[in-house]
């Protein structure tokens, strides 16, 4: 189920205002943002974030196909390092 | 033998069911078209006019995506996700499923045929 149109995109205030100050000193430094249920608004493209995943921040480089999605959607919470017995292979959780 | 949206020949069904032949193309869909084309849903393939046959056709070039051209759509949307690394992306990767299910159990679809991991414990061994 999607959200209302009503309701327009859910976007949290506070990381709205924070892009618009990047945007303004134009100093491209990335947004730490723990804000991982916020859409990404056409604003934040070519924006450089760090999205908490629950440990560490995630670096995400916003592009234009990502606009719609959440911020959350790019920063994995889970590292899964293969089941317990089977030789691990070396090539972690997130994949090319 | 009638041709419907390039390759399609579907036989001696009723034309609604016909149409369904063709890849995405469903019961709505077929039943739309034909009421558009003015041609009764209930007529055979085989007895369709050549008028009725190219008035279908104009109406799913002008309105529909189908085959081929569908099949390209759903990869690139699925390409889409893949490339700017989203979480939907990863699990079309993995081949798992997308949209939060369990996988501990189930996911069948997604994940295939069984593969048993040699080394597991039985939860109760026979004899």
């Amino acid at each position: 189920m999607s959200r209302s149109l009503k309701k327009g995109p859910y976007i949290d205030p506070k990381l709205m205002a924070k892009v618009h100050r990047v945007k303004a000193s134009g100093v491209r430094d990335p947004i730490k943002t723990w804000s991982r249920r916020s859409t990404i608004s056409p604003d934040f493209v070519n924006l450089n974030f760090l999205i908490h995943n629950g440990r560490t921040f995630v670096k995400v480089f916003v592009t234009e196909d990502m606009v719609g999605h959440k911020l959350g959607e790019f920063a994995p919470t889970r590292l899964f390092r293969g089941h317990p017995g089977t030789k691990a292979s070396p090539s972690g959780a997130t994949e090319g | 033998m009638a041709r419907v949206a390039g390759i399609e020949i579907p036989p001696h069904k009723h034309a609604w069911v016909g149409l369904m032949y063709i890849f995405g193309i469903g019961p709505t869909l077929s039943r739309r078209i034909l009421k558009d084309a003015n041609v009764p849903e209930s007529v055979k393939v085989k007895d369709l006019s050549e008028d009725q046959l190219s008035r279908i056709n104009a109406i799913i070039d002008k309105t529909c995506v189908v085959e081929g051209a569908l099949r390209r759509l759903i990869q690139q949307n699925l390409q889409r996700l893949k490339d700017i690394n989203s979480y939907r992306g990863l699990r079309h990767r993995r081949g798992l499923p997308v949209r939060g299910q369990r996988t501990r159990s189930n996911a069948r679809t997604r994940k295939g045929p069984r593969k048993t991991v040699a080394g597991k414990k039985m939860a109760k061994a026979p004899t």
